[in-house]
């Protein structure tokens, strides 16, 4: 059913990605998909890398880290951006048929008031994008 | 979109795509160590602890003061200004020079090669999307309040000569002036005006600038004000010697911005109230700031590609259309010589204008350029941290000809159009109402003269507006970036919160009466930055030195 999962994860966010993360393991072994972790960093340096290329390095590593542990292949997608709070959603749409991703599986909160100013990424994505979208939400 | 750097890693031959060599400063910060992560009332933030509180303490306080104690207050800070500007009007201009110095200099010697965000490093943004955004957070504003005022009153002071009180000159004529000699009193008066929005001023920002994208790009350090001293003060910088610098740096913004949201308002409610006799009242103000307020918010939101930079870029197309307009139906033959004859004044009065020492004409020197000098290094925190933050993957040499020498030509430009279409309206035409309106009102009499007077001055009143809108939003992030320890990813509301409290603080203090008390806080901030600056300088240097340098 789905053949390629885009995964846009944050780095200096790990804990709060785990549902997300077990759930797109689940997935990847249930259909037998690649998997690819995409990572939108600053081009300043920030608290998870100093520079863009080690933000590379250090999604590189996690992305080897998820594979063995669902067994599927995992590739990585690193996306620099000037803005990357506010040019997330782009960067994510973009990524989406860049790597030609059937299916986008991303955590999400509940939904909040202040969802009204500031909106979700999650549902922001779902509704501008032609490919299935699973948002996790916590526990 | 911006999405450089974009690379698919493992699908590829495996190796990360470096940017190239760069020399990381070996720090064990982390970036956001000292921050504090919560969720209050359903907004995410992610704050650093003390700059943030006592940032916003200080400002609290200081707004609450200047309203309460207000005729206390004013004088106080008045008398801080006039004192700073007359007692240390040399260490002013002598910093000035300095950094005209280090950064001309800077383009001719190898270390121009080194290039922002390491070797391989690549820009962020289009010539023209970075350069409208340069130009537009650097001066817009001042460009449309002076560019007819400033060269008009120096004209009129230099053809006036000098006059003497008891041995001190009372005159606010720049140099000897040129009494009676009119054509002397243009050159002169333009040479002056050229000084004051020419090299000087976007030296600053270049050195704010430069040594703020080097310590973050290329040595991995955080995005503020404190990264610049680490040469100097090693690993203390992250202790309260940083905070104090950060906290300066917000409030030299904040108060910046503020103050001049509130004289934005002013003008453009004078513009309003001169063309359609809308009520120049305080109502029509705060309806003004509100609005720049939420047409900010929105810019901010929208993030600095989608925001900021097309904001910027309308503005500068529309500031272009109007200069075009004005050289076409404006005495075009007279600009067109103008340029080069101004240009060569300017180089020629140069020594003389900005010399520190032994000054005669201490009303101008004083008055105008000391002062103008203090306000642009108040505004240097801001301008230069913007500027920063969209010039990765320029070389030194690429940044500092685009920060200095483009936007110079362009200020050249932009005054003798504006101010030799006046001058020859009152020299040549005899028309005297520019010469006899109000600061505010100048460039709309300058307009009114020409063909098609209504839809200019229209479009001028908002480019004013614009303007503003472009110094809000821009000014917003820098601040949050500031009170987040140097992250540029922290959540949106924060930013919202900024852009929000400087409007607040605009109408508070207008409504108060306190603005010009804000614009003499802001100035003296001016004093403590020329030695942040002068530190920067030296920093540059020495990073630059250990950074590999490109073929």
């Amino acid at each position: 059913m789905f053949t390629k999962i885009l995964v846009p994860v944050d780095l200096a966010h790990i804990e709060a990605l785990q549902r997300s993360l077990s759930t797109t393991a689940d997935l990847a072994r249930h259909y037998g998909a690649a998997v690819c972790y995409l990572g939108v960093t600053a081009t300043t340096p920030g608290t998870v890398a100093r520079s863009p290329e080690e933000y590379e390095a250090k999604l590189k590593a996690f992305a080897e880290e998820q594979g063995r542990i669902h067994g599927q292949p995992a590739t990585a997608k690193c996306v620099s951006s000037p803005d990357p709070v506010v040019d997330l959603d782009d960067h994510i749409l973009d990524a989406i048929h860049a790597v030609d991703a059937d299916l986008v599986v991303m955590a999400t909160h509940l939904p909040k008031h202040l969802d009204a100013v500031v909106p979700a990424h999650g549902g922001k994505i779902a509704a501008h994008t032609d490919v299935s979208v699973f948002l996790v939400r916590p526990a | 979109m911006s999405n450089n750097n974009s690379t698919e890693a493992t699908e590829g031959v495996g190796v990360p795509a470096p940017e190239g060599p760069a020399n990381l400063i070996d720090t064990d910060y982390v970036i956001g160590q000292d921050n504090v992560t919560a969720n209050k009332f359903g907004v995410d933030v992610d704050l650093h602890g003390k700059v943030f509180t006592i940032s916003a303490l200080v400002i609290l306080l200081f707004v609450i003061t200047t309203l309460a104690l207000q005729n206390q207050v004013g004088p106080l800070f008045e008398s801080l200004r006039v004192w700073l500007t007359s007692n240390l009007s040399w260490f002013f201009l002598a910093g000035a020079n300095v950094f005209v110095l280090v950064s001309v200099g800077l383009i001719f010697t190898p270390l121009g090669k080194v290039r922002l965000g390491g070797q391989h490093a690549t820009p962020d943004f289009s010539y023209a999307g970075w350069f409208a955004m340069l130009f537009a957070a650097g001066m817009g504003i001042g460009l449309m309040y002076f560019g007819v005022s400033e060269p008009l009153s120096h004209f009129g002071t230099a053809v006036g000569g000098t006059s003497m009180d008891g041995g001190v000159r009372t005159d606010w004529a720049p140099l000897g002036a040129a009494a009676g000699d009119q054509d002397a009193a243009i050159s002169l008066g333009m040479a002056a005006t050229i000084f004051h929005w020419g090299l000087h001023p976007w030296a600053i920002y270049a050195v704010v600038a430069l040594s703020l994208a080097l310590f973050s790009f290329n040595k991995g350090l955080p995005l503020t004000m404190r990264s610049v001293f680490y040469p100097i003060l090693g690993e203390r910088v992250w202790g309260w010697p940083g905070h104090a610098i950060d906290i300066l740096a917000v409030f030299a913004t904040l108060f910046g911005l503020a103050t001049s949201l509130g004289l934005g308002a002013q003008q453009a409610t004078a513009g309003l109230s001169h063309l359609f006799g809308v009520p120049g009242n305080e109502v029509t103000m705060v309806l003004l700031i509100i609005g720049i307020t939420i047409v900010a918010l929105g810019s901010v939101m929208l993030g600095v590609d989608k925001g900021v930079q097309r904001l910027s870029q309308i503005n500068m197309a529309l500031a272009a259309l109007l200069l075009v307009f004005v050289i076409l139906v404006g005495p075009t033959l007279l600009i067109a010589t103008g340029f080069f004859e101004y240009l060569l004044s300017y180089f020629t009065h140069l020594p003389a204008l900005s010399n520190p020492f032994g000054r005669d004409d201490a009303n101008f020197s004083q008055g105008w350029t000391a002062f103008y000098w203090a306000w642009w290094i108040s505004w240097s925190p801001f301008v230069g941290m913007f500027i920063a933050r969209v010039s990765r993957g320029r070389t030194v040499r690429e940044f500092l000809i685009a920060v200095l020498v483009i936007p110079t030509l362009i200020s050249v430009l932009w005054m003798t159009a504006l101010g030799g279409t006046a001058i020859d309206q009152v020299v040549n035409q005899g028309l005297d109402s520019v010469a006899a309106a109000s600061g505010d009102l100048q460039l709309f009499e300058m307009l009114a003269n020409l063909p098609l007077g209504l839809i200019t001055s229209v479009i001028a009143i908002f480019l004013v507006i614009v303007f503003f809108v472009t110094s809000s939003d821009s000014g917003s992030l820098v601040i949050d970036a500031i009170t987040a320890g140097g992250k540029v990813d922290a959540p949106k509301p924060q930013r919202m919160f900024w852009a929000i409290i400087e409007g607040a603080i605009a109408i508070a203090l207008l409504l108060g009466g306190g603005l010009s008390a804000l614009q003499a806080m802001a100035v003296s901030a001016g004093f403590p930055f020329t030695l942040v600056l002068l530190v920067a300088c030296y920093s540059i240097i020495k990073g630059l030195m250990d950074e590999p340098r490109g073929a």
